[in-house]
């Protein structure tokens, strides 16, 4: 007796808990089912969540993560979005943004200039935006020729007629003929064409396919306006992107009397707002998927009670021949936990198909299982298991075992 | 040594209470052949089942080995189960998924004996119940007595000092109930307390030592 009591073995209680499974075949699958397909929904779900969040970042990245953004006017309390027109009798105008280049945070400044214009040539007419801008918008919004050339550098109050325009006005306009070098009527003036931008992915906000670029004095001509929509920045750096805001602020505060009217958005905050949307989309889609998981642990739950009624008197047997309630406990909690972590591969395995489906589908949407997900589910699966085992197993730990042994 | 003092077992069954034992003092020295006997009902198996350390006393202090074991923990009767006591049923209670052989080795696995010396042991106690042909069989492919005799199996590989055994022929015909009697007898002059509980006089009678219970008392 003075022999320290010897433990189960750990290789035995897996293989016991294992036949103990097969023996019930059809419980097995019941469960394994249930618990694949909460599993299988889970992975599925977050996979879609966090591919559509990479995709987004992704999109926003493309324009350059150091870009800053200025507007006119200032919206302090609604927190809603930005005015797309200033609210503050105060334009930004194109002197604002020269004045602008003193900061030495600065990379290219593009002052931008917004407007709607019928455009013509040759007898083809349609209304299209039309943006006023610098040589400088090529760079901060990375846009590459496919013809001709960009807007010239010059100095931006320089009302050249000259302009840059997308695929989709060139195929309309001049109906997929040498477009370089032509003429084009916006309102009452003529531009000559010096460049055909290639085709550009749906960039964020603008279309650039469907685009006219004129110099930003033309633009100011052409819709009689001295305000700018609003002054594209590049930082020289991502760190130095904060110290350029700070300048920004200063300069143009210093210009508007002292009043702090315009709003200032680094492309970063548009991103991270963005990231925590996306994300928390992904956790709620994942949340209501996760309900699943919590109804198939009850089933677990159910089937493992179910269990332990129907094996009663073997129960009381191992009582009998010597088991603990610690080994009875320990012996359920492994059944329950083997059957939902089955269901767990299973489950994987399923989300895995249903990408893959997906993916020969939709392959211009990169889809896939992040790998977080994967030991995420395992362990969700593993601790939903134990979780409602722990009730059927207790249950048979504490069977009185000469009613259980009386039992056939 | 099964030193039993004073044991009282009450059931309380509705606003009655029932006596199913009632003061009862018996001690039972190592290798002792002891048949218990008496009416249905009359508490023999709640003995047994005390004895056997399944059930607790209401009152009264059960001492195996000079060591008070109704106070001991859960764990600690459970190794006490494993390791001195061994028990045979009327309905053998033998795990249907399970091998012959694989039954047997139960009680080892839950002592934590590695598997080496399980296999070994088990072979050794299948050829001592004559059932090395047999070893691979599920319960459902054996006959009822080869069914008792794998569950004395199980009953003695842990190499328990006494051998309880609750009706063991009471499912069985009478060939194969008095081929399990002397399989258990054998046990007993190699050494083993045996307490077997029987309505058969014949086989009461023939025990060193007999006991009767009557409404939860020893009557003689």
């Amino acid at each position: 007796m003075a022999k320290l009591p010897r433990k189960m073995l750990v290789s035995d209680t897996i293989s016991q808990a294992f036949r103990a499974i097969r023996s019930q075949p059809l419980r097995a699958t019941l469960i394994i089912l249930a618990m694949s397909i909460g599993i299988a929904s889970v992975t599925l779900l977050t996979a879609l969540g966090e591919s559509a969040r990479n995709y987004i970042l992704y999109e926003f990245q493309s324009l350059g993560t150091h870009l800053v953004t200025v507007l006119p006017g200032r919206t302090e309390t609604t927190g809603g979005q930005p005015p797309i027109f200033g609210e503050t009798p105060r334009d930004l105008t194109l002197a604002d943004a020269n004045a602008l280049l003193q900061s030495r945070y600065i990379a290219a400044i593009a002052p931008v200039n917004i407007g709607s214009a019928p455009v013509s040539a040759r007898g083809l007419e349609r209304e299209t935006n039309i943006i006023g801008s610098t040589s400088a918008l090529r760079r901060v919004r990375h846009l590459t020729m496919a013809e001709g050339r960009f807007l010239p550098e010059r100095e931006s109050d320089k009302a050249l007629p000259v302009c840059v325009i997308g695929q989709t006005i060139k195929k309309e306009i001049f109906a997929g003929q040498k477009a370089l070098g032509q003429w084009l009527r916006i309102n009452d003036r003529r531009f000559r064409v010096i460049g055909v931008l290639a085709p550009q992915g749906q960039s964020i906000g603008v279309i650039f396919n469907e685009i006219v670029i004129v110099p930003v004095a033309s633009a100011q001509m052409l819709f009689n306006t001295e305000s700018l929509f609003r002054i594209l920045i590049e930082a020289k750096s991502k760190p130095a992107m904060y110290k350029a805001v700070n300048d920004i602020d200063e300069i143009i505060k210093a210009r508007h009397e002292g009043e702090q009217d315009i709003t200032i958005i680094t492309q970063d905050s548009v991103v991270s707002s963005f990231d925590e949307i996306l994300t928390a989309l992904t956790l709620t889609v994942t949340s209501i998927a996760g309900i699943s998981l919590a109804v198939a642990g009850v089933l677990v739950m159910n089937v493992m009670l179910v269990s332990v009624a129907q094996r009663t008197s073997e129960i009381g047997l191992l009582n009998a021949l010597g088991a603990s309630k610690t080994q009875l406990i320990s012996l359920f909690l492994t059944e329950a936990a083997m059957l939902c972590f089955a269901g767990a591969i299973v489950g994987i395995s399923l989300g895995q198909a249903s990408v893959i489906v997906l993916q020969t589908l939709y392959p211009a949407f990169s889809l896939s299982i992040p790998v977080w997900a994967i030991f995420a589910a395992l362990a969700v699966s593993l601790t939903t298991g134990v979780l409602f085992g722990v009730l059927p197993a207790r249950k048979a730990a504490n069977l009185d075992p000469v009613q259980a042994l009386s039992k056939r | 040594m099964i030193q039993l003092n004073n044991i009282q077992r009450y059931f309380q069954v509705g606003d009655q209470t029932v006596r199913a034992l009632d003061n009862i003092n018996l001690t039972i020295e190592n290798g002792e052949y002891i048949s218990v006997m008496g009416p249905s009902g009359s508490g023999k198996s709640t003995l047994l089942n005390i004895i056997a350390l399944l059930d607790h006393p209401s009152s009264g202090q059960y001492l195996l080995n000079n060591k008070n074991v109704t106070q001991l923990d859960d764990n600690a009767q459970a190794k006490v189960r494993r390791e001195n006591i061994g028990f045979v049923f009327q309905f053998f209670h033998l795990i249907p998924r399970l091998s012959a052989a694989e039954n047997i080795e139960m009680p080892m696995i839950l002592a934590g004996i590695n598997s080496q010396e399980r296999r070994q042991r088990v072979n050794k106690a299948v050829a001592d119940v004559g059932l090395s042909d047999r070893a691979d069989h599920r319960p459902d492919q054996l006959s009822g007595g080869q069914c008792q005799r794998v569950a004395i199996a199980r009953a003695t590989i842990m190499q328990p000092e006494i051998l309880l055994a609750d009706e063991p022929t009471g499912n069985l015909d009478s060939h194969s109930g008095s081929e399990i009697i002397e399989l258990l007898e054998k046990l007993n002059r190699d050494g083993v307390t045996l307490i077997i509980i029987t309505h058969d006089q014949k086989i009461g009678d023939r025990a060193n030592r007999q006991i009767r219970i009557i409404d939860g008392k020893i009557a003689a």
